[in-house]
């Protein structure tokens, strides 16, 4: 398969971002707009054309999806050792491209209402682009090190988006801490890179992922060195999954994700829900074999329980919040953390393999309802100006459009079927419930309070009571609700796709069935969680505040955030400020300085007390001869008697 | 003329020419016009090396041999490698854009212009010698000019800081020059005639007593320019009283020297000792890198921030020759050169934000980027180059030190690297405080409301120096393949 071609995928988005960048002051707004969403169509048609050609006509090769690569030396170490850029063309990747080539481009197009009559319009479109070239690059990347360079700029993306409103001391602050929490979180990530290139002595996947079922090959040799009772090679794994976890907000790096909801709305979509948030899930995916194979899958497990407690604490958080982005966030990560856990449970081959395949299956279906969602938030935030539930209320009547997309995107990340969550998340509880019971009662329950939140906020935004507006809400323009309804009709469809045909971990596709016992007590669970809404928010009503009090002290708890912002606080400002960052900056002036100065002053202080030697009086000049003379005399006295 | 005398010979006529200049426009143009002849001398003798090392397999090329004082057999022996010819242009591109910075230098402008071209001139000479005394003569005269620089142009306690920085550098010159005395006489260990001829001393198996009693003094007499901990104090007094072109001569070049020396110097003609004391100095680099990192998050001044920066991105460069691998010799030439730029970059830019605003504390300072939107957008830039983003030259100047430093399989270096390589969280910190008070947030600078934009001057200044960055960022194999074909020759010499 020709694959050169999906080199201009990523290209184009950087020829835009150079473009925009340098002619910021010059272009019009308008055009700006035009020329983003025009090069990222070209990009996103390349893309589906990619996916067509690799999914159906010319990726397969007796009934296993190929791996195609083309790559060129970019930074030579030793003979063996380099860094390659290039791109590397497999199922994983190629779905990639169309998750970000979908949402990114309803993004731009959305941008364009939204962003309407920003002063940094064209600044917006620019970083925009930076990002998608970004996330193109790291989902095609060849080897650890060209994953890593992307995933740095789309961690600096990341941060000049959320410090879009640059002037406003919140965004700042949210921008800072996202990109040095992920920064911490990819000091592990490189440490695990530094030792995988040291031991194995290369940084590409296709070597690294060759490993075969009966053992006995390269990486399993790597693997006998042992450090403190693990493989040094499971260690650099657990390294590397701790950058995943800091860029997929998992437990304890998820800090920055509620934050980072202080960038434009559109952005929240596109980076904060549906694709760079991905990249640790995408990360461990890439690596699955490592993952699987070395020393039995113990770095595995820590992925799975990472995940699913990750994905419970989320969730019950979610249900406390008053910020409708902020739900969305934390309703994120716990989504995130159902595909983490899907991953931490899954085997490799065949049937076994179906927790990978869920994995990626509710990546992608997550993309677009979370996306939808984001953006019909986004809409409503538009209209009403303020993020806060207590300020909407009654909305149906005037954003229909609105309204029923959020409800097909609630629905569907409810579980309810026919819509795609259903489908992908049915497949991740069952390939729990065959691994490990106790994950599988832990997401069942998230399915419930996943159900509960969201029609908490959605009976809370378009129900419930109507509040004393300004002015009257009204419906957002068509570039608004266009990519709106194009995501509410993909997160109808993509549910039905035969996802286990194409994205397997052994690329060899196989039949998933519906397991019924299963769906329908998920689905009941779901079921249970809208009612549960239902009955608390469609009126406004004291019920929810009853039992608000009723839980007191845990509802305080997940209100606050389980206070893990405070022990990152009183990390950063207390420890690290004022015990190691202060007295180092202390210590260097008063005691290196100080003695470095002393030394000088000393210098002057006995210059000062000897130059009275030089008194320009021949008497004392002759007292120190004759004296001088004396002395020697006697020594020499001294030494010739001896 | 040799294409290597010139570089030379044009500074010495420059600084003719400014003698014989009256005012301002006429001293600016004459420095300006000698600079970008020096700027196209080195970009030419890039290529010329090129073309050379294609054909020419020499450790050094373009060399020349003068007798200069026979009794002690000193020479006026010159030539380049690629290391030397990297450092070459990245010092005829600061000077070039130091003359830009300072193009409405108002006092004393020719004495102001004569002192730096004359201190450019040394630091060429330093990288062009083959002979030890000639390259000590020059990197006194390297300094020297320093102490005029910031004596009579800085700012603040002036006389003070460049009394501190010119006794400090001056007491480590002390000691190097004794050690490159005691290099000089044990170089007739295998029978020759004594010589400061660096090739030739290679050579010599010198003893290892001797080895292991001068490595210590040539490499702290060197390191203290590169600001080693602990003497590195003299920098930030230094840079925060000198007037911009200098803190940017002074950063960008001149603390080149000192992890130059330490390479070419004492880890080349001194590999025994090099081994036995690699483990002591290691400590202090690596520590060097940590310390200065933390020291800056607490910092309050603009330039307190980048001398401090300063310590723990130079505090890389010893690290990584202390590491004795060819990736991390490697890592370590380019983010000297690397750190060159940004640094220089960065007094530029607070050179431009403190003549606007009269004020470089940080908490005076905010949402500059708004009103100084072309200044701004490239002190953003700068900083998240600074902090080693892919796409510009720190980042591949790190990875080449982490994964050099991470060949050393015994434990003791590998914790040291991994401490090393932490540092990049605590320079997030400290780029991402500055980046987020100074250029964003609200507006906050002594309730002004329009500040004159970049002229084009400063514009000219800043994309010279950030053109490079961009590019070692994007194709880094190009520096790296001239940089490690010249590391060859020293590397076997060490191992």
């Amino acid at each position: 398969m020709d694959i050169s071609y999906i080199i201009l995928v990523p290209f184009i988005p950087l020829a835009v971002f150079i473009l925009l960048g340098l002619f910021n002051q010059k272009i019009k707004p308008a055009v700006s707009g035009y020329i983003g969403v025009l090069g990222l169509l070209v990009s996103s048609s390349l893309s589906f054309y990619a996916a067509y050609q690799y999914f159906f006509v010319s990726g397969k090769m007796d009934g296993v999806y190929q791996t195609f690569i083309e790559k060129a030396v970019w930074m030579k170490f030793t003979e063996t050792l380099q860094i390659d850029m290039g791109i590397l063309v497999d199922p994983i990747s190629v779905m990639m491209l169309v998750v970000v080539s979908v949402v990114s481009l309803m993004v731009h197009i959305y941008s364009r209402g939204y962003m309407k009559g920003d002063d940094g319009y064209t600044r917006f479109f620019s970083f925009l682009s930076l990002f998608t070239f970004s996330m193109y690059g790291l989902v095609l990347a060849t080897n650890l090190f060209q994953i890593y360079i992307f995933w740095e700029l789309v961690g600096v993306s990341s941060f000049l988006l959320i410090g879009y409103y640059y002037t406003k001391p919140s965004a700042v602050a949210a921008a800072k801490k996202a990109f040095i929490v992920t920064r911490f979180a990819d000091f592990g990530f490189l440490v695990g890179i530094l030792i995988v290139g040291f031991t194995t002595g290369t940084f590409d996947f296709e070597t690294l992922n060759a490993v075969s079922p009966e053992g006995g090959s390269l990486l399993l040799n790597w693997a006998s060195t042992s450090f403190m009772g693990l493989s040094v090679i499971t260690w650099a794994l657990i390294l590397i999954f701790m950058g995943g976890a800091g860029k997929s907000a998992m437990l304890p790096f998820h800090i920055w994700l509620p934050d980072a909801m202080e960038g434009p709305t559109p952005v929240s979509a596109l980076i904060h829900a549906a694709t760079m948030v991905v990249a640790g899930v995408f990360l461990v995916a890439r690596l699955f074999p490592m993952f699987y194979f070395v020393e039995d899958g113990f770095a595995l497990n820590i992925v799975a329980y990472v995940g699913a407690i990750s994905s419970l604490f989320a969730a019950i958080i979610a249900i406390t919040q008053n910020d409708i982005k902020r739900v969305l966030a934390f309703s994120t990560m716990s989504q995130l953390g159902y595909m983490m856990l899907a991953l931490g449970v899954s085997g490799y081959e065949g049937h076994e393999g179906l927790g990978y395949m869920a994995s990626m299956f509710h990546l992608f279906t997550h993309a677009m309802f979370k996306a939808l969602l984001f953006l019909g938030a986004g809409s409503v935030i538009h209209a009403v100006h303020s993020n806060y539930l207590k300020d909407m209320g009654g909305l149906r009547k005037y954003m229909p459009i609105t309204n029923i997309t959020f409800l097909i995107a609630s629905l569907a990340i409810a579980g309810v079927p026919p819509f795609a969550g259903f489908w992908s998340k049915d497949e991740i509880l069952v390939a729990a419930f065959e691994n490990n019971i106790l994950i599988y009662c832990s997401s069942v329950f998230v399915a419930g309070l996943t159900a509960f939140y969201m029609f908490r906020i959605y009976f809370g935004i378009f129900w419930s009571k109507e509040k004393a507006y300004d002015h009257a809400p009204k419906e957002s323009p068509l570039s608004m609700t266009f990519p709106l309804l194009f995501l509410a009709l993909l997160s109808i469809v993509v549910g039905f796709i035969p996802f286990s045909e194409f994205v397997t971990s052994d690329k060899i596709g196989f039949e998933a069935h519906l397991n019924y016992p299963l769906a329908a007590i998920a689905t009941t669970v779901g079921l249970i969680g809208i009612v549960l809404a239902w009955a608390f928010y469609k009126k406004e009503n004291s019920l929810s505040d009853k039992y608000a009090n009723a839980f007191g002290a845990l509802y305080r708890w997940a209100y606050d955030k389980f206070y893990f912002d405070e022990i990152y606080l009183f990390i950063t400002k207390n420890i690290i400020f004022k015990w190691i960052s202060a007295p180092f900056a202390k210590f260097d002036r008063k005691y290196v300085d100080g003695t470095m100065v002393g030394i000088g002053n000393k210098t002057v202080w006995t210059s000062e007390k000897i130059k009275g030697l030089q008194s320009g009086r021949v008497q004392d000049y002759a007292f120190s001869f004759i004296a001088g003379a004396v002395v020697l005399a006697l020594v020499f006295i001294y030494l010739w008697t001896n | 003329m040799d294409i290597l005398s010139l570089f030379i010979i044009v500074p010495i006529l420059t600084v003719v020419a400014l003698v014989f200049s009256k005012t301002l426009e006429r001293s600016r143009v004459i420095a300006m016009i000698g600079s970008i002849i020096q700027a196209a001398m080195a970009i030419n003798l890039v290529f010329a090396y090129l073309k050379e090392r294609a054909v020419n397999d020499d450790i050094m090329v373009f060399t020349k041999d003068v007798v200069w004082f026979k009794n002690f057999n000193i020479h006026y022996n010159i030539g380049v490698d690629g290391i030397s010819v990297a450092l070459l242009a990245l010092t005829a591109i600061v000077v070039l854009a130091g003359v830009f910075i300072s193009w409405k230098m108002k006092e004393l402008p020719k004495e102001f212009f004569i002192s730096l071209i004359v201190l450019s001139l040394g630091v060429y000479g330093v990288f062009i010698s083959i002979d030890l005394f000639t390259l000590f003569v020059f990197f006194e005269i390297a300094v020297i000019p320093m102490y005029l620089l910031i004596g009579i142009w800085g700012s603040g306690p002036r006389e003070y800081s460049a009394m501190k920085l010119t006794l400090m550098l001056m007491g480590a010159s002390a000691i190097l020059l004794v050690g490159i005395l005691g290099i000089y006489f044990n170089s007739n260990a295998d029978g020759g005639p004594l010589t400061f001829n660096i090739l030739d001393i290679a050579q010599v198996n010198i003893p290892i007593a001797a080895q292991k009693l001068f490595f210590p003094l040539v490499f702290v007499g060197f390191a203290v320019i590169s600001a080693l901990f602990p003497f590195h104090t003299w920098s930030p007094d230094g840079h925060a009283s000198a007037p911009t072109a200098v803190s940017m001569l002074h950063a960008g070049v001149l603390m080149k020297l000192g992890g130059y020396g330490v390479f070419r110097v004492a880890m080349y003609l001194l590999p025994a000792g090099a081994l036995h004391w690699s483990w002591f100095f290691i400590i202090l680099a690596a520590f060097g890198v940590v310390y200065g990192a933390f020291a800056a998050i607490k910092q309050t001044d603009l330039k307190y921030i980048n001398a401090y920066a300063s310590v723990s991105h130079l505090g890389l460069v010893l690290f990584a020759l202390l590491t004795l691998n060819k990736i991390a010799w490697n890592g370590a030439m380019i983010q000297s050169l690397s750190h060159g730029l940004l640094t220089a970059l960065f007094f530029a830019l607070i050179g431009m934000i403190y003549g606007r605003t009269h004020t470089r504390d940080v908490a005076k300072l905010g949402g500059m980027m708004k009103i100084l939107p072309f200044i701004g957008a490239i002190y953003v830039i700068t900083g998240l180059a600074y902090l080693g983003l892919p796409g510009f030259s720190g980042f591949v100047a790190e990875m080449n030190i982490f994964v050099g430093a991470f060949q050393q399989p015994d434990m003791f270096n590998r914790i040291l690297t991994i401490i090393v390589v932490s540092s990049i969280v605590v320079t997030a910190v400290y780029i991402l405080r500055l980046v987020g008070k100074v250029m964003m947030g609200p507006l906050l600078i002594n309730e002004v409301t329009d500040l004159p934009k970049a002229t084009w001057y400063e514009k000219t200044g800043l994309l010279l120096l950030m053109i490079p960055v961009i590019a070692i960022g994007v194709v880094p194999f190009w520096l790296s393949d001239i940089i490690m074909k010249s590391l060859e020759p020293f590397i076997q010499g060490v191992l």
